[in-house]
């Protein structure tokens, strides 16, 4: 009886089967890193209305309009179009457009009368809409973050929603987006 | 010095132990086991997404749902060319499918709180023209499916 031990199961090979089961799952994981940029779009009326929006006043109103041939035209306030206008200044335009507080007199008189319209072409890419649309909140998201360091001391982010809220309240975002011209039809 | 000499002049080395490999693989498998979630539906459209700096994340994946714009993939091309199509789950779509799909998710989700917090994902190849995103974005506008997130890559901050 004691000579006849019951051999010890060998272990070894445990290791290269949890392996192979990591292999897989190391092959099929997709970690999900998707992240995207947040937009809230309007409410779909079924009838245009007929009445008028209320008319705004010219230099409260920034225009960008992409072209079909993704060329960006930028009209802010009464100052004169600018055609071929760089994505990548647009923020920095936006953001003097919108916190100018009526210094200038072709810009906005206040941030919670200033508002963007964003027009795009059925012919825009969508790497450009996106690029521009990113560059315009990027504009707000800055102004938001400062207003916030100045008041709180810290981050946009790391306000509570009531704090976030107020601070909205003074720079609302304005932006909406006007109906897409058709370059193609035109013709 | 007398130190050194004694462990080499002595016993020799004891072989390393490899008991404990397996719980270390055991404990990695468990953590990808438990992070990996099997990719729901195969994309059948090339989606290149733009790089944007702007990025959130989505908040609730459960309350997500996807939309894929992009030319079909290499092996679908054949039969449907490279004009950009819509992908809603499994499927090509049009965008009329859009209100169906829409009003399917919402059925999924039972709490009623939840069903206004609902978010699509638009996954769109930068090539593709607006005209067709902007009729999908009006399709979720009529199907009250308001929040959307552009889905990107992050850029870095130039400097």
């Amino acid at each position: 009886m004691a000579d006849k031990k019951i051999p010890e199961i060998n272990a070894g090979s445990m290791a290269d089967i949890a392996f192979l089961l990591l292999v897989f799952f190391l092959v099929t994981t997709t970690i999900q890193t998707d992240a995207g940029l947040y937009q809230l779009l309007p409410q779909w009326v079924e009838e245009k209305s007929d009445v008028e929006p209320p008319k705004k006043n010219k230099k409260n109103v920034m225009q960008v309009k992409i072209t079909a041939s993704n060329q960006l035209i930028v009209e802010a306030g009464k100052q004169s179009a600018q055609i071929n206008f760089d994505v990548l200044s647009l923020k920095n335009r936006t953001i003097e457009f919108l916190t100018n507080n009526g210094r200038t007199d072709d810009l906005s008189e206040k941030p919670t009368m200033a508002v963007i319209i964003l027009q795009n072409d059925n012919g825009t890419s969508y790497d450009t809409y996106l690029k521009v649309l990113n560059e315009l909140n990027a504009a707000y998201n800055t102004i938001w973050n400062q207003a916030s360091k100045d008041k709180h001391g810290v981050a946009y982010d790391a306000l509570t929603k009531e704090q976030q809220d107020e601070i909205k309240m003074k720079y609302p975002k304005v932006l909406s987006e006007a109906d897409a011209t058709d370059f193609d039809k035109k013709k | 010095m007398s130190k050194f000499k004694k462990g080499k002049k002595g016993k020799e080395l004891p072989p390393i132990s490899t008991a404990s490999l397996p719980d270390i693989v055991f404990m990695l498998l468990c953590f990808f086991m438990v992070v990996t979630k099997m990719r729901e539906a195969d994309i059948k459209v090339r989606t290149k997404v733009p790089q944007i700096t702007e990025l959130r994340k989505i908040e609730n994946k459960s309350l997500n749902s996807f939309v894929f714009i992009g030319p079909p993939s290499s092996q679908y091309q054949a039969q449907l060319g490279n004009a950009p199509r819509i992908q809603l789950n499994d499927a090509f779509a049009k965008p009329s499918d859009i209100m169906a799909f829409a009003n399917q998710r919402r059925a999924e989700i039972e709490d009623a709180k939840q069903r206004n917090e609902m978010t699509v994902s638009m996954k769109v190849d930068g090539e593709v023209k607006m005209g067709l995103v902007t009729e999908v974005k009006t399709e979720l506008r009529k199907a009250n499916m308001r929040r959307v997130f552009y889905l990107g890559n992050k850029r870095s901050e130039k400097k």
